[in-house]
């Protein structure tokens, strides 16, 4: 495992970013800023971090309504997120989609779906697709554990292990689907057996430890990359903050929520880092600073941004071009 | 007895004297028990009635949907929760084909006595995926019933009205009013599923609305009586069946028709009632009908974008001055 130096800056660097750039989206939303809907990932940013760096630019992902972070690991700028969740026409998706709504065609970062299970048929027809075509590429599709019991969840594993479809089926369990615990949802919570049972490769990773997941990863991305077919990854995870800002988190108790924090992605990977004599060579102040900076640029950049047009109301219903 | 209370509260006591007074009555859906319900309207009934019959669900719609059918089919009284009405597409197939279609199928041999209740609406930013009002879509379907509660005492009445009917009958709550407030009288003799009401007399147009939406049509009727038009507001209550007496009866005493409703323009709930006017009263009309539904177009999430996409009380005061200055 044992990382370079390198990467592992810039695994604490791009984690720090997502962090504050959440915290500072909680912060936006009680002033008004960013309104409906707002999921935050805060506690879960080793999977898509660990996951997203293991692919290339030419690769797909498919993410949930919890997206935020995936999108701007994808490549699409902080700043046009930050507008997008503003509502701005300067965001990703033009302001019209919101916070469970990021789009970039050109990262290949194929959006955000907030109808739960929504998005992993599509990653089976995008990956058809690349496969028919005969590109060298692979979709990585992003989904919760509450997804699992949506029979969309079965009919894409079932259908991308029969066509041996290039996807990286990537389930981010953190154990609660809104309130519901996962042993009160699931019958056989073991998803390893449910993937197996479609005679797909599956496989368990700590998904607070980013090393770890970047490992398993690296692997997974080369099985599928090498035309062997699609493969399970469960990484298991916890949500630090609410489902979403409307939630009084009934359901779990604050001492749960605090024992996974002392497990957060960053204070583990930093652990490790001391433990290996590496922390003192990483020049976290001057990463918190250019962290900041850059949160500060997003968010003036989503305030200079402008309204659309009300006349423009009914735009994007259907093509302005012709098809090709 | 009466007294104030909020539409989520009148639910609540909807569901829970139901579960009260008969025993087949079981609650099942997403969240509806450890976490108080989405919107709150469960809040405390897991406590009172325990998990068989506050029967929290997976993320299965299809699957939960389905079981409502099959229990009621064996005797029981279910209310099934869809969280909103954006996830009962997954359970379209169940609704349509099995709960709307057994009595048929089974030459009346199965009929199917279940309540689906499920938050509708637009308004709060939720952008496209989130924001659908498809209840008029539904009353397309025949085999169900479509109930739409705008007060508070339809709220209360309408879970015990649906859980009475022997067929499938789909109840609708905004999600915006279930912080309104009104009063409920729970000895009051429920008004029938099927009859609309006039909420406010007028003469010189009707305005025909439901839901959240009769809350605006109210709200314009009264700016409009301070430029002297007098305008009369019918809460259709049921979208299926439609009560075309009491809608025919407004128009033969208005003349003047203008309905609302939050569903797309083109084939909405609104363009049936303009229909059923045009075949049953057109000799009654003094000028074209009008509507204001939502424009054709997803809901976008930016606040001015979703006002300018779904029905106002400007919009909807808008269109009856024009109205009134027709032929
Ligand atoms: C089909 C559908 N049903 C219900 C919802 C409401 N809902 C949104 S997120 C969520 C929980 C999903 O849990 P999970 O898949 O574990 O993802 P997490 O939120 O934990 O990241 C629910 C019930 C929805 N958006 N779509
Ligand atoms: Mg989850």
């Amino acid at each position: 495992m044992s990382p370079s130096l390198k990467k592992a800056e810039k695994f604490y660097r791009q984690m720090l970013l997502l962090r504050r750039f959440e915290q500072k989206c909680a912060e936006l939303y009680t002033e008004q800023k960013i309104r409906g809907f707002l999921h935050l990932y805060i506690g879960e940013e080793a999977v898509a971090t660990g996951v997203i760096d293991a692919i290339e630019d030419k690769d797909g992902v498919v993410g949930t309504y919890r997206e935020h972070c995936h999108a701007i690991l994808k490549g699409v700028p902080a700043e046009k997120v930050m507008a997008e969740l503003y509502g701005k026409m300067e965001g990703c998706s033009r302001g019209r989609g919101g916070s469970m709504h990021l789009f970039d065609k050109e990262k290949n970062f194929y959006g955000g779906y907030a109808i739960v299970g929504g998005g992993l048929p599509l990653a089976v027809g995008i990956a058809l697709a690349d496969k028919r075509m005969g590109r060298d590429r692979v979709t990585v599709c992003f989904f919760g554990d509450g997804a699992v019991a949506e029979g969309e969840f079965h009919e894409s594993m079932n259908l991308a292990q029969l066509w041996e479809l290039p996807v990286l089926f990537v389930c981010e369990n953190n154990l609660y689907g809104m309130g519901t615990h996962i042993e009160r949802a699931q019958s056989e919570p073991d998803f390893i057996k449910k993937a197996k049972s479609y005679a797909m490769e599956a496989h368990r990773v700590d998904g607070m430890d980013v090393l770890k997941v970047n490992d398993a990863a690296k692997k997974a991305v080369k099985h599928v990359r090498s035309g062997k077919g699609p493969l399970f990854l469960e990484c298991q995870t916890y949500r630090f903050r609410a489902h979403s800002m409307f939630d009084p988190e009934l359901y779990r108790s604050k001492e749960e929520v605090e024992e996974w924090k002392k497990r957060g992605p960053i204070i583990t990977l930093k652990k490790y880092l001391q433990e290996n004599g590496m922390w003192e060579k990483i020049d976290a102040d001057a990463i918190e600073k250019e962290v900041e900076k850059e949160i500060e640029k997003a968010v003036e950049y989503a305030e200079k941004g402008s309204w659309e047009p009300v006349s423009e109301l009914t735009r994007f219903v259907y093509s302005e071009k012709e098809a090709k | 007895m009466k007294k104030e209370i909020t539409y989520r509260e009148a639910v609540r006591m909807g569901i829970d004297t139901a579960m009260e007074k008969d025993k087949r009555v079981f609650l099942a859906g997403e969240d509806v028990g450890k976490y108080g319900g989405t919107y709150a309207v469960s809040m405390g009934l897991l406590e009172k009635y325990g998990p068989e019959r506050i029967v929290d669900t997976p993320l299965s719609e299809s699957g939960f949907t389905g079981m409502g059918i099959g229990a009621a089919m064996n005797g029981m009284r279910p209310i099934v929760e869809i969280m909103t009405v954006n996830f009962s597409l997954l359970a379209l197939d169940q609704i349509m084909n099995n709960a709307a279609h057994l009595l048929h199928m089974s030459g009346g041999q199965f009929n199917v006595p279940l309540v689906i209740r499920m938050a509708t609406g637009a308004g709060k930013q939720l952008a496209a995926q989130h924001s659908h009002s498809l209840e008029g879509w539904y009353a397309h379907i025949p085999g169900i019933k479509v109930l739409t509660p705008a007060t508070v005492q339809d709220a209360f009445d309408m879970i015990h009205l649906a859980l009475a009917d022997p067929d499938p009958v789909l109840v609708f709550e905004n999600a915006l009013l279930y912080n309104t407030k009104g009063e409920l009288d729970t000895s009051a003799e429920p008004m029938a599923i099927g009859k609309a009401k006039v909420m406010r007399e007028g003469k010189d147009l009707t305005v025909f609305a439901y839901g959240i939406n009769l809350l605006k049509a109210l709200d314009a009727a009264n700016a409009l009586e301070k430029e002297g038009i007098d305008a009369e507001v019918v809460d259709l209550r049921s979208l299926r069946p439609l009560d075309d007496e009491t809608i025919m009866a407004s128009v033969a005493k208005t003349h003047r028709v203008l309905t609302v409703d939050e569903g797309w323009r083109s084939g909405s709930i609104s363009a049936e009632i303009m229909a059923r006017i045009n075949e049953q009263a057109f000799f009654e009309l003094d000028a074209p009908m009008r509507r204001v539904c939502s424009e054709e177009v997803p809901i976008p999430y930016p606040r001015h974008l979703e006002e300018a996409a779904i029905p106002s009380v400007e919009k909807v005061a808008a269109a009856a001055r024009a109205l009134m200055e027709d032929a």
